[in-house]
């Protein structure tokens, strides 16, 4: 049995085919079309899950898209009405495009489908599923539990900003919820926008940031923004926000309690910012700490699922597994509303069809994430070589020798392999890697290659057998979802030169012998690489290891600042042509800058949009 | 046809039959505005207002 599940027109669409309960392909469609957070209709991404499945379209037995647009509007209306007159100038945005397409999204959906894919009866094929339920069904089903607790968190679905279910074999169910506007995905929204960044983009730079400030307005969020309860559940003070009536996510009397307009995008952040986003942050763990502690008490269940935008926050993840409330956690990896296809598609098999889910054999069904489109060796050296690309095919082992050679020496490398990621993490099939060691390593990554804020930090990808004696917990994380904190006897005390530094200037100091992936706190989004789920990097791993001693690869996305990442051979030539990366290693074509005829592309920075 | 039958459902379901005015109202309203962006209907917009 195939189902087809389907997010689409908010952000991150994406599309995800299930064949008999397992993931044969997933797919967000900003890869394809080279649109960050692409919203469109995701006909790229459903082209592909079915080729990948080598289907014909009428193989397809369920399309399920993941949530309910009737209740949406329903929601919409109801704060309007409940609101106004305040609220007519995002009303008069909001409605034209309701009434237009996404109120009819049935027929919208039918339309495109037969549009791309031929005549079909889609109509008695489709099926809408409940958006907080697609991100638990995306949380437990794949998840390695036959049975768990499931919390999803994000902005808002239809009317749910906070669900806790409980799933039990095939079985799913959502007992409780809070509901807009009370939503800690958009209280962490509120705050991205107040301190300049994109809202649904740039939380990740808030919580980025965080590191270099102090919690000091925590106690005036607490005091003044949310209520948090005993039992988890919490109210936010919704006289200091605009999001339910007006076009931004804050006004005047947020302005005022914090002492100043919000920040400009591309303004200096000054240490008020860094104090904001510290206390954001901690106010953010404690309310995810008291939802899970809360859930345990509830459930007496000792494993957790996680999923929604607010899973993808990998300090407050790391704050629930050091809490020990469950004694197992897992996040689903597309946590965001691109993994909402994969969600919706298993409530499609499951909860719809009421097919039986096997019984769990100890590993998760999400193949790494390696859910994505891949280049056989032949199309990749056919690509390259139609690109103008100059390139060396080495064996196997000679790749994984010549690339570790290469990061050894200090070499920015574009690695490119096999199926690419589901999900917002490059996890080693779209990555940029560097050595860790060096001090300049971050700076030269973040201003020279990625093109991005000086403050950002980079993950490390460890082999998973050395995490715990690099890592305090070393506990598995294949996901890059959860923070570590690096262990006492591999940091450096700070020396005289960070006398009188504060704030980002502290990146200049040596603290770590992996300074590159050490943020000031000591935390890192570890990544830790099995050999059983993606031998190849686990190999190169092994291989920088022998060369330095050291089991860890700085990790980062292949791509740059609001670039989605590279999806094709050529998408990730083109990225090599554009920034000061040193090196490309597309399967066993070995791509140096300095060989290359191909005039740099200076311009490639300006091509995309800033995130 | 099946919009309307799909949205009776989802009010009789949800019962918010309160809805109803405000979707009639919101279909009148609303529609003339979605069609009047450089279309055929607006000279009847300008008569009836």
């Amino acid at each position: 049995m195939f189902v087809l599940g389907i997010s689409a027109f908010y952000h991150d669409s994406a599309a995800a085919l299930v064949r008999d309960g397992i993931v044969v392909a997933a797919a967000q469609e900003e890869r394809f079309t080279r649109v960050k957070h692409d919203p469109g209709f995701p006909e790229n991404a459903i082209a592909y899950c079915l080729a990948e499945a080598e289907v014909a379209l009428d193989a397809v037995d369920l399309v399920v898209f993941y949530d309910k647009p009737f209740l949406k509007f329903e929601r919409l209306l109801e704060t309007y009405i409940a609101f106004a007159p305040r609220g007519f100038a995002s009303f008069r945005h909001a409605m034209p495009l309701w009434l237009r397409e996404k109120l009819f999204l049935k027929d919208f959906l039918c339309k495109r489908l037969t549009d791309a894919f031929g005549a079909f009866d889609w109509k008695s094929k489709l099926l809408f599923s409940e958006h907080h339920l697609s991100h638990a069904a995306s949380a437990f089903y794949p998840s390695p539990f036959d049975e768990a607790a499931v919390l999803t968190m994000d902005g808002v679905g239809e009317w749910c900003t906070t669900s806790a279910a409980v799933g039990c074999g095939a079985d799913l169910k959502i007992e409780k919820e809070i509901h807009f506007p009370h939503s800690l995905g958009l209280l962490y929204s509120a705050f991205t926008y107040y301190l300049g960044f994109k809202v649904n983009s740039g939380e990740y730079k808030v919580m980025g940031l965080a590191p270099y400030g102090r919690p000091k307005y925590a106690d005036v969020i607490l005091d003044n923004l949310i209520d948090l309860k005993a039992d988890g559940s919490f109210r936010l003070n919704l006289q200091y926000f605009e999001y339910c009536t007006g076009l931004t996510m804050t006004g005047r009397k947020f302005d005022a309690l914090f002492g100043g307009p919000p920040r400009r995008p591309g303004e200096p952040l000054d240490q008020r910012h860094m104090d904001l986003a510290a206390s954001i942050q901690v106010v953010t763990e404690e309310a995810v700490l008291r939802l899970t502690r809360a859930l345990a008490k509830d459930t007496g269940l000792s494993n957790l699922c996680l999923a929604g935008g607010v899973a993808l926050n990998c300090v407050a993840n790391g704050r629930v597994r050091r809490d020990g409330a469950f004694k197992s956690l897992w996040i689903q990896p597309a946590a965001g509303d691109a993994g909402g296809a994969l969600g919706a598609a298993f409530a499609g098999y499951h909860l719809y069809s009421g097919q039986a889910r096997p019984p769990r054999t100890g590993s998760d069904d999400m193949a790494g994430a390696y859910l994505g489109p891949e280049f056989s060796q032949d199309e990749i050296e056919r690509r390259l070589a139609a690109a103008g690309a100059v390139f060396q095919v080495l064996s196997v082992e000679e790749t994984v020798k010549e690339t570790a050679r290469s990061l050894s020496q200090g070499m920015a490398v574009g690695w490119f392999q096999g199926r690419m990621e589901f999900g917002p993490r490059a996890l080693g099939a779209r990555s940029i890697l560097a050595d860790p060691r060096p001090r300049d390593t971050q700076r030269k990554l973040n201003l020279k290659v990625k093109y991005r804020e000086s403050f950002r930090p980079f993950a490390p990808s460890i082999l998973a057998e050395r995490a715990e004696e690099w890592f305090e917990s070393g506990a598995a994380s294949p996901y890059m979802l959860v923070v570590d904190w690096l262990r006492g006897d591999r940091r450096h005390s700070p020396g005289p030169e960070s006398d009188g530094l504060k704030g980002i200037e502290l990146l200049n100091c040596t603290r770590s012998d992996i300074p590159a992936v050490t943020h000031l706190d000591y935390s890192a989004r570890l990544h830790t690489v099995q050999g059983e789920v993606n031998p190849l990097f686990h190999a190169l791993l092994s291989e920088f290891e022998r060369l330095t001693g050291c089991p860890t690869l700085v990790n980062t996305s292949f791509n740059i600042r609001g670039e989605p990442i590279v999806c094709t051979p050529e998408d990730a030539f083109r990225c090599l042509m554009g920034t000061e990366l040193d090196l490309l290693v597309i399967g066993n074509c070995y791509v140096l800058k300095t060989e290359q005829t191909v005039a740099p592309n200076t311009d490639y920075r300006n091509s995309f949009e800033l995130d | 046809m099946a919009f309307l039958f799909e949205l009776w459902r989802f009010l009789k379901v949800r019962k918010k039959f309160w809805l109803l005015p405000v979707f009639v109202m919101l279909g009148l309203f609303g529609g003339l505005m979605v069609l009047a962006h450089g279309s055929a209907i607006a000279p009847f917009i300008y008569t009836l207002f």
